[in-house]
């Protein structure tokens, strides 16, 4: 039935923004890591989705298709004290931009409760089918 | 064989299956907001219902099949012929989600897809009364 796949969109772009969220809170944390798991400094990890079909039917949900790695170059931070300083006292720092991060979380938790709206309404739809007739 | 009972009822029942399968439609684009390249689906409610009173529902290309062994064929059974929405200011990812229009849409449909319930239980108390009677 159509209204119960409403839940199934919504509630698979539910899990798709609180990955992204999840990706922006990682990133956040790492902003100011020197290095990360790899011995390497941190690079931001951005989420990629992608359109996906619901229970075969033609709406379509969506999923997280890929986790990317942000490839543009590090900050470079002059600290000739820090053991990570090269020959001309420059540390390379983590390549997240705080401020895109901050942007990402506003438009996911935005995309989140529209979609937890989605499904609010889709409920209210369901519950008066419910009582049809009465 | 469908009795008046049915007939008196089956407009309104395919109304609201249609208003069903456009919130699902919109719902869709709702989720997809910020997948990139995804294009908004949206499909004429009149025409589909128009379509769907003459009994023939125009999404579905379903193959005709003589032998046990023929395959029904993959054309999708959807109720409705979906089309795609222009967008008024596309965006740079190739996304034509224009969350406005879709919550706009959302929103109305969803208060359509209630007056639909309305005129069903109104109807159905009409009846009641005629047996009443």
């Amino acid at each position: 039935m159509s209204v119960f796949s409403v839940f199934h969109i919504a509630g698979s772009a539910l899990s798709a923004q609180s990955m992204r969220l999840n990706a922006v809170a990682s990133n956040l944390a790492n902003a100011d890591s020197l290095v990360g798991a790899d011995g390497k400094p941190y690079r931001a990890k951005q989420v990629v989705f992608e359109a996906v079909p619901v229970n075969g039917e033609s709406g379509q949900g969506v999923r997280v298709k890929q986790v990317v790695e942000d490839a543009s170059p590090g900050r470079l931070v002059y600290d000739p004290k820090s053991p990570a300083a090269n020959e001309q006292g420059y540390v390379t720092m983590s390549n997240v931009s705080v401020v895109d991060e901050m942007v990402n979380m506003i438009s996911a938790s935005r995309s989140y409760q529209t979609n937890a709206e989605v499904m609010n309404t889709a409920k209210q739809l369901l519950l008066k089918t419910l009582t049809l007739g009465q | 064989m469908a009795s008046k009972i049915d007939n008196a009822l089956s407009f309104q029942q395919q109304a609201l299956s249609l208003r069903a399968y456009r919130q699902q439609v919109l719902a869709g684009n709702i989720a997809n907001a910020d997948t990139p390249n995804y294009k908004a689906r949206d499909f004429d409610f009149s025409t589909a219902l128009k379509e769907a009173s003459a009994g023939r529902s125009s999404g579905s290309l379903a193959l005709v099949t003589t032998a046990p062994a023929h395959l029904p064929g993959g054309a999708e059974a959807s109720p409705a012929r979906l089309l795609y929405r222009s967008p008024v200011q596309a965006s740079a990812d190739g996304n034509t989600v224009d969350m406005d229009v879709e919550r706009g849409q959302f929103s109305e449909n969803a208060m359509q897809y209630e007056a639909g319930l309305t005129f069903i239980t109104q109807q159905v108390k009409t009846l009641l009364a005629a047996v009443a009677a």
